[in-house]
This record gives C-alpha cells, structure tokens and sequence, in this order.
C-alpha cells in the first residue's frame, strides 16, 4: 500500500510495520516510563505524594516510579524551598543521575524562593541547576504537576534525540536571566 | 528587691520564697518578675557559680532553651546582645530566665555544657546565628548553616536578604555530569 511521503523501497510491506525515525522512537519510550527522584524539600512534597497516590494516579502517565536512588531516575521534582545548605545536595543527587534527565521546579518556592526572600534560601533553583518545566502554585495542585509532566512529554517527544543533543543546544546552554541580574559576590563579605 | 509591673497572674508565695533566698544569695543579681515570671540578670563571673547553684541546690534541673537577644537599637537597652537561659525544675515545677548581658567586642559566655549537657547543641545554635563563643564549648561548630557561612544572620545589623551568600554557588549546565 502506498502512503503519501513514503520512500518508495518501503512499498510492500505489511501493514501492521510502522516507519519512524530512531530518534523518534527512542524519545516515545522515554517519556512514556519517566521515573522521578523526588526532591520534596518542604509543603509541596505532600501534593507531590498526592500526585503519585491513588486519587491522582500518576501510573496513568508511565511516571509513577519514584525511585529514591538518583541512579534509577531521569526526571527530578524539586518541590520545596532549597536553603544554601541543601544546594549542594540537590546538584550532586541532579550529577548522579543518568542523562537523558529532566527537571521539574515545583511551587513558587523552588521556581523563585517564594515568599522566602531571606538570606539562606535559594532564590529559584534554575539559577543553580537546569530546569525544563516550572510549575506554578503554592503548592501546585496535583493537576498542575500531571500537565507539567505532560507537556515535558510533549517536549521529550518534539525534540528528543537518542544521543541527547538537543541537550546540547545553545538555548540549553544559556544561562539563566537571573545569574546575570544578580551580583555573585565572593568570600569577601565582611565578618561582623 | 523584686518590682512588680504584674497585670496577669501572679508570682506565687512559695516561688517568691525561693526566688527571695537565691537574691539573697547572689546580691549582685538584678532580678525583676513580669507576669508571674521571674528573670535575674547575672554578670559574666557570676553566672557559673549561680547556674551551679541553681542547679544543685534550688533542683532547676532542665535547661529548657538557650538563646540570645540582640538589642541594637531598642529602646531603653544599655547592652547589644543579652544570652538568655530558661531554667525549670522538674520536681519543683519553678521556672526561671537567667539574662547575661555581653557587648561587643567580647562576646565571650562560660558553656553550660559541663552543668546541663543539653546544652550542647543550644550554645551552638546561639553561636550560628548571634555570633556569641561560649568558652569550654567541646564542640562549637555552626549548626544549622553552612560551615562556609562568616556572618551571624540573626544579628540586627545582618540585612534580611543577606550579603549575596546565597547566589554564591556553582553552577550546572546541560551535558554536563
Ligand atoms: S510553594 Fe508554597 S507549598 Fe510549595 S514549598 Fe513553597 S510555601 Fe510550600
């Protein structure tokens, strides 16, 4: 049966045979058995929990696999505000895990800091490590959080590569407005 | 010897008793009582003996918290920083805030390791945020924030939005790791 677009060497074969693009392919498995490390730090981890129990189900999206090992994930949930001393935690759990990985910034306060505009918190985790998706809310509904992850499963699928080049784009690489906003000062502050 | 500004309860006969005998005791103790709660400002030579003696012989067997109060700028105040202890007896159901007064630069306070061991990690919370040393201390450490961390947060003339510790990090990028 010939289909419109169809290189002509594929004619002839069955029907039940698809035709697709590796890349493609590869990025259909992935975003369909994300597994999320969650990073719940404070409130928003209790509608994190929500999300992955029964009444929001989360299985029904392939993510409800929360692994607490970095090395069995590839997508992060920061769901909380992430203080000075948790940073460094949270970057060596996000270095730990295996590429393709994704990051979700879930709430106010991991997107922005929040209401906490105080001296150990930090103010939005994008500063510090990549993000992909933003999820508003203090906390986020349960539905927020399942829309955000479907639409990083649209991201996943529209631009996924096997090797993960996209990862390597120069808008990936970009750094964040709010690194260039803010003065990074050194260990020159003065001791009272 | 005790002024009264009381509106609410009252120091009860037998607490007046005692708290009386210890102001007797210790003649350099400023006490006062608010409410129906007692408070002795001590000076820095004093405090051991009379926390020993609190301790040992008016059964104040807990500490119950050690923290500090700045007061820069407040109205009325003659000293920057006062360390605060709250004493209670568990028996005898007293309670009682021991005040010792500290100005800068020698914001040095005896440690109430060796009487209440309890206070261990207290002493280190108050050196964290206040920047107070507690001399005897086996171990005064920062405890709640980074040890990389110089200045004392809770201090009145640390600004809120601190001093750009917190945008002082690495950052990760894409591909990396
Ligand atoms: S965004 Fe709101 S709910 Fe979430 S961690 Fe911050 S304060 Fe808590």
């Amino acid at each position: 049966m010939a289909v419109a677009g169809m290189p002509e060497h594929f004619e002839g074969l069955p029907e039940n045979v698809v035709v697709s693009r590796l890349d493609e392919l590869g990025s259909w498995c992935r975003k369909n058995s994300l597994w999320p490390m969650p990073f719940a730090t404070a409130c928003c981890g209790i509608e994190l929990m929500a999300t992955g129990a029964s009444r929001h189900d989360l299985a029904r999206f392939g993510a409800e696999v929360f692994r607490f090992s970095p090395r069995q994930c590839d997508l992060m949930i920061v769901a909380g505000r992430v203080v000075m001393k948790m940073l460094p935690v949270l970057q060596r759990i996000w270095q730990q895990m295996p590429e393709p990985k994704w990051c979700i910034s879930m709430g106010a306060c991991a997107s922005t800091g929040g209401v906490f505009d105080t001296y150990s918190v930090v103010q939005g985790i994008d500063r510090f490590v990549p993000v992909d998706m933003y999820v508003p809310g203090c906390p986020p509904r349960p539905e927020q959080l399942i829309q955000a992850i479907i639409d990083l499963q649209d991201k996943i699928q529209r631009e996924g590569t096997l090797d993960g080049r996209e990862f390597l784009s120069a808008q990936q690489q970009m750094t964040k407005r709010a690194l260039i906003e803010l003065p990074i000062l050194g260990q020159g502050f003065s001791q009272p | 010897m005790t002024e009264e500004h009381t509106t609410g309860e009252q120091t009860t006969e037998p607490e007046q008793k005692v708290f009386e005998q210890i102001a007797a005791q210790f003649p350099g103790l400023a006490v006062s009582a608010f409410r129906g709660q007692t408070r002795v400002v001590v000076s820095r030579d004093e405090l051991i003996t009379l926390m020993q003696t609190l301790r040992d012989e008016y059964s104040f067997d807990m500490l119950v918290d050690v923290t500090c109060v700045d007061y820069l700028n407040y109205r009325g105040a003659e000293d920057r920083f006062h360390v605060v202890y709250q004493l209670a007896g568990t028996d005898s159901g007293l309670r009682l805030t021991v005040c010792l007064p500290l100005n800068e630069p020698d914001l040095n306070a005896p440690s109430m390791t060796a009487l209440w061991s309890g206070a261990n990690w207290m002493e280190r919370e108050v050196w964290d945020m206040f920047g107070i040393r507690f001399e005897g201390h086996p171990d005064l450490r920062r405890i709640l924030l980074p040890d990389a961390f110089e200045a004392h947060p809770l201090r009145k003339d640390y600004p809120l939005q601190g001093r750009g510790e917190r945008h002082n990090f690495e950052v990760l990028r894409r591909g990396e790791g």
